[in-house]
């Protein structure tokens, strides 16, 4: 998979999304590793905004035309914010998932020092 | 997902197939492409022009002698002997209470020599039904150890194989076969498969496989034609409402509830064909249905279907349709349970999600 975009700016989960952090808001996707694997995403079932997440926990639900994907929240927090244009597009993660953002969580504590770097991420494709 | 230990196998196609940029995935023991481009890609492309696929999985057994037409007709339910020369019908191998082994394909290529087209994944149990008491005047041979197949299905197939092969018949009709002359002789080539469109099936020998695909995706080219994977298989044989062993099909589900009685002549003798007349006479307690979802969830085999607040079955096939834009389903549930036109509701993560029933059929040819 040395094909897979994996910007440098990001953190990784294992689980493959990608994790933006500005302030205490952690903007999380899934990434082009991610996107590949799944093919064709047809559905993204977004969460309620004001809803509670827990890390590990699914946050969303990726629905491809051959298999269905939970994205996992990467810490304790709460969604401010859900990317509404999933809605009608969600093949948008297919052509640039890291453009395609999926949740806003505003964390209630500091990211998992688990968290992977892009070499990182990388590493264990 | 636990694989199975015996090394996974690959058909000659398998270079061809990274090389066109497939995603190869684990399938019945074989390393298959699910995708080249995508899967919604490739299934327009069969609905709209055409789409290659490779089948040299499934496996191809022949019969041939004077005791051949008996000895299938004893252990498959269709009627064998309404088979002309050329002709072909989707039929099925029963067990003894009169659940499905596997879903064939049987074939007449001669006065006495007939084949039998297998599911990859049956092929081993398959082999060991059909020859375990194989009387000494058939002659068997497993033609999945010498031939190949390849699948040429959607509007253009006609046009491309005829730009390929001049000596093709190309007005044989649905369920016939002839031979064309392709890359390596003339070889069988039947006018059936698995996806709701025209379309053709090839069956050249292994040293003429790569030759045949080759050929067939240059001479297609210029009508649109692209190499499509085991995912827009299975869309486009859901869509147009065909069953899928493991999924609508089993040991533990008779034909009369999974919408193949239209395959089964109860008026002839073969094993298991006491228990289906018996399951006739006192009516099967389950049948199939097609769900279209009112929502955007999609639903997946296994997904309880509810009617109100019981529960009455199962989805057994489920996807987004590529056509329709929406979920759409197979399930098998309790008989009269759910009306043609009513509503149901597919559990999906929890939520009851409301969908119309509908027949099974869910795209028809244009």
């Amino acid at each position: 998979m040395s094909d897979s975009l994996i910007p440098q700016n990001l953190k990784y989960a294992t689980t493959h999304e990608w994790i933006l952090l500005e302030g205490e808001v952690a903007t999380l996707g899934i990434t082009d590793h991610a996107q590949h694997e799944l093919g064709d995403i047809v559905f993204v079932e977004l969460p309620e905004v004001g809803q509670k997440v827990e890390p590990g926990k699914g946050v969303a639900v990726i629905e491809a035309v051959k298999t269905v994907a939970d994205v996992y929240a990467p810490a304790a927090g709460e969604v401010v914010e859900v990317n509404t244009v999933l809605a009608d597009d969600a093949g948008s993660i297919n052509r640039d998932a890291y453009g395609s953002w999926i949740v806003k969580i505003r964390l209630s504590g500091p990211l998992p020092s688990d968290l992977l770097d892009a070499s990182g991420y990388q590493a264990q494709l | 997902m636990k694989e199975d230990p015996v090394e996974t196998r690959e058909t000659l196609l398998a270079s061809r197939h990274v090389a066109l940029g497939a995603r190869m995935v684990p399938f019945s023991g074989w390393n298959m492409p699910v995708q080249y481009k995508g899967i919604v890609e490739e299934h327009r492309a069969v609905r709209e022009k055409a789409g290659l696929f490779d089948v040299s999985h499934m496996g191809r057994f022949v019969f041939s002698g004077p005791g051949a037409l008996a000895h299938l007709e004893s252990l498959t339910t269709n009627r064998v002997s309404a088979l002309v020369i050329g002709q072909f019908q989707y039929s099925s191998l029963p067990n003894e209470k009169g659940g499905l082994i596997d879903d064939i394909l049987v074939g007449r290529l001669g006065p006495q020599e007939y084949h039998v087209v297998v599911n990859a994944g049956n092929l081993a149990r398959d082999r060991q039904e059909l020859t375990a008491a194989l009387p000494a005047d058939v002659r068997f041979s497993d033609e999945s150890l010498t031939h190949g197949i390849i699948a040429l299905q959607g509007p253009a197939s006609a046009k491309i194989l005829k730009a390929l092969a001049p000596d093709l018949d190309e007005s044989i009709g649905t369920y016939r076969c002839t031979h064309a002359t392709l890359p390596g002789g003339r070889i069988l080539v039947s006018r059936t498969g698995y996806t709701g469109e025209d379309g053709f099936e090839l069956y050249p020998r292994l040293e003429h496989l790569v030759a045949v695909w080759d050929a067939l995706l240059e001479a297609g080219a210029p009508h649109g034609l692209v190499p499509a994977g085991l995912g827009a298989r299975d869309s486009l044989r859901l869509e147009a409402g065909y069953s899928l062993y493991g999924h609508e099909l089993s040991e533990s589900a008779s034909p009369l509830e999974t919408g193949l009685a239209w395959i089964c002549d109860l008026t002839k003798e073969f094993r298991g064909s006491q228990a289906l007349v018996r399951q006739k006479t006192s009516g099967v307690p389950r049948a199939i249905v097609g769900l279209s979802m009112e929502g955007r969830a999609i639903p997946r085999q296994g997904y309880p279907v509810w009617n109100g607040s019981r529960k009455v079955g199962e989805v057994t096939s489920g996807t987004q349709s590529p056509a329709l834009g929406r979920g759409i389903a197979m399930a098998l549930v309790e008989a009269g349970s759910l009306d043609k036109g009513g509503q149901a509701f597919v559990e999906i993560r929890g939520k009851q999600e409301p969908a119309q029933v509908v027949d099974r059929r869910f795209v028809r040819r244009a």
